[in-house]
Parts: C-alpha cells; structure tokens; sequence
C-alpha cells in the first residue's frame, strides 16, 4: 500500500525545550495509527507540524509524497483536524459554524457536505443551536464534523475523548471507528485503552521520541512478558518469596509488604496456574490472587515511565 | 482572495450576533453628535472642520476596541488552530481579518453622514473638504485598523491589545501636532510629522486630495498588514 504520511527526523523545541526529537515513522494508506504517549510527550506539537499549523526546526513531513513546506495550502486539504481541546466558535450555532469551515475549505456543494457531516456524526437534530449551548459530548461531534465536512483523506484527532463522560466515549469511539473505515487516521491520546479497540498499529512516544512502534497484535505478544500477578496471604511464612521464585517464567517477585507479593512473569494463564498449584501444595492462605491490570497497559506504563 | 470574504463575514457576523455591534455604534454616534453639536451651535459657523478634528480622537478609543479581538481570542480559545490549518494562506487571513475590522469601522462613518446632511440645513456648506475628508477618514481608519490587528495577534489578552493599540496610535498621532514635533531640529521634524498619521489627514481636511497623503496612508495599511503576517506566521503562540 502507499505511503500517505512520512515524518523523517522531525524535532521542534519550545525554547530550548525539546517537544520532539528526531521522530520518523510512516503511515499508510488507510492505517490508523494510535498515537500514544503520555502528557507532555509530544504529541500535540508531533500533529501541529504534520496538519501544517507550524513548522518543524528539522526534518522533514511528506503528505502524500510532498513535503508539506514547499505547499503547505496543498497538503491542508486532505487533512482533516480535530486539535485538542476541540476549539469552537461558541457563538455560532452548528450550521453556521460548519457553513464556514465549508467556504473556508472552498467546497463546491456546501449544502450536500454539511448535510452528510451532521448526519454521519449524529448532530442533524443540534443543527440550528448555538455550539455554546450544547453539551460537552455534541460539542466533540461538532469538532469531528469541521474534520471530515470535506472528506478528507486523512484524519487526525488530538485526544478526542478527553473530558468525556463513559457514555460519550463510547459513542464518539464508535463514530471514529465507523468514519476510519474509509480514511487514513492518527488517534492521539494518553490512554492506551482508548486507542487499543480502534488502531491497527500503536506508536507509544516518550519524552518526544518514539519508544516503540508496531501493530496491536505485536505489542500484545510483546507484553505477555510482562504480566503482574497479586499474591494475598495470611499467616507468611518466610520462604515464599524464594519459593514463587523457583516457578517457570516468574522474573522477579517483590514484596510490598506482609503477606503481600507482586510476581513480574512471562506467560499469562499457565503462569497464574502454577502460582495457585505452588500455594495450595504449601498450604499458604491465599486471600486473592489476581492479574494487575492490563498487560498491554503495563507495558506502556513500563515504557513511558521508563524514559523518565 | 474570495475566502478572505468569508473570514470577513464570519467576523461581522460574530459582532452582529451580540448587542455589542449595536450599543458601539449608538455610543460613537452620541458621543461624536454631542461634542460635535456642542461646539458647532456655540461658533455658528457652518463648517464641518471640528467633526474631523474631533472624530480622529473617538476613533483613538472606538477602533483598538473593535480590533483587540481580532486575533487575542482565536488565540485564547485556540480555534486559531483550526483557522490556520484550513487550505489558505496566511496572506488571505490577514487580508480577512484587516477588511472585516475596516468594514465594521466603515459603517460607523457611514452612519456619520447624517451629520453634514444636518448642517447643511443650517446654511451653505461647502461640500468639497468634506468628501475629501471623508476620504481620508476611511484612509485614516483603515490605517488604524491594521495597526490594531498587528498588535492583537501579539497577545491573548484583549485588554493589553486594547491598550497598546490605544497608545500606539496616539503616539502615531501627536508626533504630528506642533507641540510635539517642534522639539526636534528642523529637518527632523519634518520626518517625523511626515510620518504621523494626523498630519496627512490634516492636509486632506484642508479640501486637497494629493497623491502623497494617498500613498502615505495605503503604505501604513499595507506595512502593518505585512507585519501582521510576519507576526502569525511565526506561530510563537
């Protein structure tokens, strides 16, 4: 498949500060990208100098193999952009809002385009109020709807579900899910749960570098080295620790404090097996035994934190 | 060029939209009729010479009010970020923001031309100086304007754009009153009234529309434009 995006060595510093450092990936045609990182990683600055909003100090940003400086009006128009915060004019309502990023854009029929973004995003029925006056949810819809009102090839979304109530995050995951069906996405957000059900591949960011890169199903594997399990006893005796050691693929135990044990292992399920068939052979008073959160989330948690 | 209009239009309609536009126009109305009047019944002569001299000053407030927004509030709510990645250049921005401020500016002298209507009800007026002067008021505002949205798009905060643009112009202004150029030695005093924004509206008043007045004013619109979007285009914001 073609190329659609392609950063290479990109860095951009706020004052010495530096946002983004030496960052090169490729996107293709119809992926879409979870961008993922913490706050702070650089992510924001990484899709403001790709939307062309400004440019980088170094490297290069190829939109459908044209460097985006030498045309920047060229490159903005098979971009579609929802920045973070999700910025409105809030008193304008839907329509007009929309009618404008529709001229803005130079749209021919404007009234056909209008009409399939309100309806694809759900917001046919909030057309005629003013944006100040709806809800957070329908102002994020109003955002997504100047993203794609011209059908745009590819789609980049900073942190749209931030601030959401769990309802509305499900709603706009599907809406991003439906619309990413057709398009080319970059989904950026600091949870790795929000972009895990959506995104082909996952490129984690730390500190404005890329700390790694590579599909769902890759990073999954990856993690199963990386499980956490929780070990509750009363009564410790005080070879446990020694013991949980001797187990197939357990890394490393640690206590946190009496009774209480956390045991790094590769391996999932067998692995929690051999815990419980290594407790009930000794005895040993299991109050609970259970796998802390998710893999995948330790392990960008691991990686973020890890760059600190 | 054409999407220009529409950044012009969606700024008057933002102004529209609320009262402001209305209780603006309203203000600047009375209190130009009311300084005006006051002193046109106490010299009983029927010239429109004062109007001129006094609305340069109203505009000192009215103006920087109506641009302190231009750019300080997409760049506080952050739709700017929306408005320069749409597919135009930052030329065509400027120009959108520059003729939607100059347009608003516009109907407020519009709205004026009921006064010399007025006075010429009250005797023979000689109606060459005032459209002259009227010329050069448009001239005078536009001028005023592009300075005014230079200096928005420095800050986030309205109030601190109001301000500066309210001093910059005044200096821009009394550096061609005598009190002020007259301090400096001859030769440089007269760049220095040269480069006043009053000076040259004080040659158009005289009734004379020359080319240099023309030239000085269509320059100043067009540097600070240009200096506006140097100012955007650094995204130092």
């Amino acid at each position: 498949m073609d190329v659609i995006i392609e950063l290479a060595n990109v860095s951009k510093s706020y004052n010495e500060i530096k946002a983004v450092e030496n960052l090169s990936f490729k996107l293709k045609k119809g992926e879409i990208l979870g961008f993922l990182g913490p706050n702070g990683a650089g992510k924001t600055t990484a899709m403001k100098m790709i939307t062309g909003y400004m440019p980088p100090d170094t490297g290069t940003i190829k939109v459908k193999n044209e460097d985006i400086l030498k045309d920047p009006v060229k490159a903005r128009i098979s971009i579609g952009y929802l920045p973070e915060n999700n910025p409105l004019y809030l008193d304008m309502t839907v329509a007009e809002y929309l009618n404008f990023i529709a001229e803005m854009r130079g749209i021919e029929n404007r009234e056909k385009a209008i009409d399939s973004a309100l309806a694809k995003c759900g917001i046919k029925n909030v057309s005629h109020r003013i944006i100040n006056h709806l809800s957070k949810g329908y102002k994020q819809r109003v955002g997504l709807a100047q993203a794609i009102i011209h059908d745009p090839e590819i789609l980049i979304l900073d942190e749209p579900v931030n601030g959401l109530d769990p309802k509305q995050i499900t709603e706009i995951r599907n809406l991003i899910k439906e619309i990413g069906k057709e398009k080319t996405v970059i989904l950026c957000s600091h949870i790795l749960y929000e972009v895990e059900a959506v995104a082909d591949r996952v490129l984690i960011i730390n500190n404005g570098r890329i700390a790694a890169d590579d599909t769902i199903e890759n990073l999954r594997e990856r993690s199963k080295g990386s499980n956490i399990f929780v070990l509750d006893i009363i009564d410790e005796t005080a070879d446990i620790a020694e013991k949980l050691n001797t187990l197939e693929n357990v890394k490393k135990v640690e206590k946190v404090h009496s009774g209480l044990y956390r045991i790094f292992a590769a391996g999932n399920k067998e692995t929690g097996h051999s815990i419980f068939v290594l407790a009930a052979s000794n005895n040993w008073k299991v109050v609970q035994l259970y796998l802390e959160g998710n893999s995948l989330e330790n392990m960008f948690l691991n990686l973020t934190e890890g760059g600190k | 060029m054409k999407r220009a209009l529409v950044i012009a239009k969606k700024e008057l309609l933002s102004y529209f939209n609320s009262a402001i536009a209305y209780i603006f126009f309203t203000l600047f109305l009375v209190i130009l009729g009311f300084l005006f009047f006051r002193l046109y019944f106490l010299i009983g002569v029927v010239s429109m010479n004062d109007f001129f001299s006094i609305i340069p000053w109203i505009f000192l407030i009215f103006i920087p009010s109506v641009t302190m927004k231009s750019w300080a509030e997409e760049k506080k709510t952050g739709t700017m970020e929306v408005l320069f990645t749409m597919p135009v250049t930052d030329l065509v921005l400027v120009t959108g923001k520059f003729l939607a401020g100059f347009a608003f500016v516009s109907i407020a002298i519009i709205l004026t031309f009921i006064v010399p209507v007025l006075v010429s009800m009250t005797g023979t007026l000689d109606w060459g100086p005032v459209i002259t002067s009227y010329i050069g008021l448009f001239l005078l505002a536009g001028s005023y304007v592009a300075i005014g949205n230079l200096i928005s798009s420095f800050t986030a905060n309205q109030v601190s754009a109001f301000l500066v643009t309210a001093v910059s112009i005044l200096v821009f202004m009394i550096i061609g009153t005598e009190p002020v150029y007259s301090v400096f030695p001859n030769f440089i005093a007269d760049i220095v009234r040269n480069f006043s924004l009053s000076y040259h509206f004080q040659s158009i008043q005289r009734g004379v529309l020359d080319s240099r007045d023309m030239v000085y004013y269509l320059s100043i619109i067009s540097l600070f434009m240009f200096f506006n979007i140097r100012s955007i285009e650094s995204r130092n914001w």
